[in-house]
């Protein structure tokens, strides 16, 4: 009987890095697979640019894992794949879509627009070194819980920002852009982020009294009255956001996910009744109120009443794709011009990746949404489970509400599609927010320091010896 | 290009993408199968080559040898483990494998284990001390069938 089968079975604590560096050199394969694909459906040759494509991506997923390697050896191995096969794809196809454009632009005659890709790559290394300096500054989550009303401050200056005049400006009839230094940023990407950190802050200290109080109708646990306050507020605010900046999707988002926080936290689904109530109810306000509600309810429910209307157009050339696609570069998905990069970026893969592309692509979001709520169960701390679940969520209701939108099972409320869809802010502000899963996940997955032996093997070995 | 590479290129495209999703699948397979687990001695070791160690294979049991060990009353009743190779320990900790919900009984309450093909009962050094069959476990001692361990308020039954 040797001493080691004797002593306490545990958890082997595996890192996983060497996992992480295998899917990382398949998802760059798939991204640069997919550029040279283009290059040769579109242009008839491999591009001349591959090779800075390549050796771009694949410095910028290196430095990241090499950072995870020292940093955080003990982070989710499945997290930043996903993401770099998402955002390498995303470039991917809006630099097919701009090669598009610019055969239209000169079919017709006219001067081609500037290239979108080349301002996506700089943004992505730009989110990277987001992603470097949060997994390098936090180098422990729960600090964020100090921080818990600075955070929700901020996020409310974030979204409030959009309509200083002079700052904000109103591009497609949405108020939710700031200029500033000559470019343009989207505040509420970030305004998310400091409001998951808010309300998983706020309801570590709330959740008691929010689960404990209140009586029970109809075999449900319903809330006392005095207790409804925050999610009042917060539905007041997302209607704000309705109503003042027109943004339908980052209304319904920050909505969803107080709301979705506030279940998790209290496990009561009498919230999920009252907050279902209240959706109902701003929403046939939204729709009685806004012109521009309105449209999009009529174009779900009628998507073909306007030819050539931006949901029709991603609905044929979906259909057009079928279940193989038309192959990279062989579809048309320039004829939804600009939003065919951003809003409707998975409409243009649905066309050239066909139903199977789709879904794969569906499918990773979801691992991304998997590992995101495995590390909430994994995380010892209510604040990290609060804040990775909130993480999680947040890119699950983005993903539902853009892609139910563009495939016509929900009417459309343009958010960005995490990773992929152009736009910078998104894309910095969701590296980001894998940065912090990441972190989370590392301390969820670290071994527990080792309780104090308590067994003493010099009895056990003597009673062995008689 | 002919239609037949086009094609040719499509689909081992999406097979590179479906690829990568499998591969993911596959990793984190283990999430769901239960986490590895093993002794404390080889685990280092493991963790540095980040291999997958091969689950133990029960040893047979010999006729007459306990086979598991179950709390009999109480609203945790039912709850046990079987007895195979490795040992169980049992306490209010998490990191035990039986987890008992027992405001008397310590963290690492005590451990069963096998040495020499025999049961044995320890005590983990518990503030309340560990019974087996109402005598007070100070040194091991060997569990037999139809034995009851009694642990704060819990008792527990060693059976076949």
């Amino acid at each position: 009987m040797s001493i080691a089968s004797t002593s306490v079975i545990q958890i082997i604590p595996r890192t996983r890095r060497g996992v992480e560096l295998m899917l990382l050199i398949i998802a760059i394969a798939v991204a640069v697979g997919a550029y040279i694909n283009i290059g040769l459906t579109v242009q008839d040759r491999i591009p001349a640019s591959t090779g800075y494509y390549a050796a771009g991506i694949s410095l910028l997923a290196l430095i990241a894992h090499m950072v995870l390697r020292y940093r955080a050896p003990y982070a989710d191995p499945v997290m930043l794949p996903c993401a770099v096969l998402l955002n390498g794809l995303g470039v991917a196809m809006i630099h097919r879509v701009d090669l598009g454009l610019k055969q239209a632009a000169e079919a017709a005659g006219r001067e081609p627009r500037s290239a979108a890709a080349p301002q996506q790559i700089t943004w992505t290394a730009v989110g990277i070194i987001l992603f470097l300096v949060v997994i390098l500054l936090i180098r422990d989550h729960r600090r964020l819980q100090a921080l818990t009303y600075t955070a929700g401050l901020a996020g409310l200056i974030l979204l409030i920002l959009p309509l200083v005049p002079g700052l904000g400006v109103n591009i497609n009839g949405a108020q939710i852009w700031i200029r500033f230094l000559g470019m343009s940023f989207q505040p509420g990407e970030f305004a998310k982020l400091s409001l998951v950190v808010f309300f998983a802050g706020y309801l570590v200290v709330k959740r008691d009294v929010l689960t404990l109080a209140g009586h029970r109708f109809l075999g449900l646990d319903l809330p006392r009255a005095r207790d409804l306050g925050p999610i009042l507020i917060a539905w007041a605010v997302s209607l704000g956001v309705l109503v003042f900046e027109k943004d339908l999707g980052s209304s319904l988002l920050f909505f969803g996910l107080f709301l979705f926080l506030l279940y998790v936290a209290t496990e009561r689904a009498g919230w999920l009744l009252i907050g279902g109530l209240l959706f109902l109810g701003g929403a046939w306000f939204a729709y009685a109120t806004f012109g521009h509600v309105n449209k999009r309810v009529a174009d779900w429910l009628d998507p073909f009443n306007e030819v050539g209307g931006q949901v029709s157009n991603a609905l044929m050339g979906q259909a057009w794709g079928g279940v193989l696609g038309r192959g990279l570069g062989q579809g048309r998905p320039e004829i939804l011009g600009f939003y065919g990069q951003s809003d409707f970026i998975i409409s243009s893969f649905g066309e050239e990746l066909g139903l199977t592309g789709m879904i794969a692509i569906i499918l990773v979001y979801t691992l991304i949404v998997e590992r995101g709520l495995r590390t909430a169960l994994g995380c010892r701390d209510i604040f990290g489970k609060l804040l990775a679940t909130g993480l999680a969520m947040s890119f699950a209701l983005q993903v539902f509400v853009i892609v139910g939108g563009v495939t016509g099972l929900i009417p459309l409320t343009g958010l960005a599609t995490p990773f992929m869809a152009l736009g910078g802010t998104s894309l910095v502000a969701n590296w980001a927010i894998i940065a912090l899963l990441l972190r989370i996940s590392d301390q969820a997955r670290r071994p527990q320091t080792p309780a104090a032996p308590v067994s003493d093997e010099t009895i056990a070995m003597a009673v062995q010896k008689q | 290009m002919s239609e037949l590479t086009l094609t040719l290129i499509k689909l081992g495209f999406l097979a590179l993408l479906w690829m990568f999703v499998l591969a993911v699948l596959s990793v984190i397979r283990s999430d769901l199968f239960g986490a590895k687990v093993d002794s404390r001695a080889p685990a280092p070791v493991l963790a540095q080559g980040g291999r997958t160690p091969k689950p133990v294979k029960p040893s047979k049991k010999k006729k007459g040898q306990p086979g598991s060990v179950t709390i009999a009353d109480g609203p945790q009743a039912g709850v046990g483990a079987t007895l195979s190779a490795e040992p169980v320990v049992i306490g209010r900790g998490s990191d035990c494998q039986i987890r008992l919900d027992d405001d008397y009984s310590s963290t690492r309450h005590a451990r069963l284990f096998q040495s020499e093909g025999e049961w044995w009962v320890e005590d983990l050094g518990s503030t309340n001390g560990t019974y087996l069959d109402g005598q007070r476990v100070s040194r091991p001692v060997p569990a037999e069938i139809g034995g009851s361990i009694r642990i704060g308020r819990t008792t527990l039954n060693i059976a076949k």
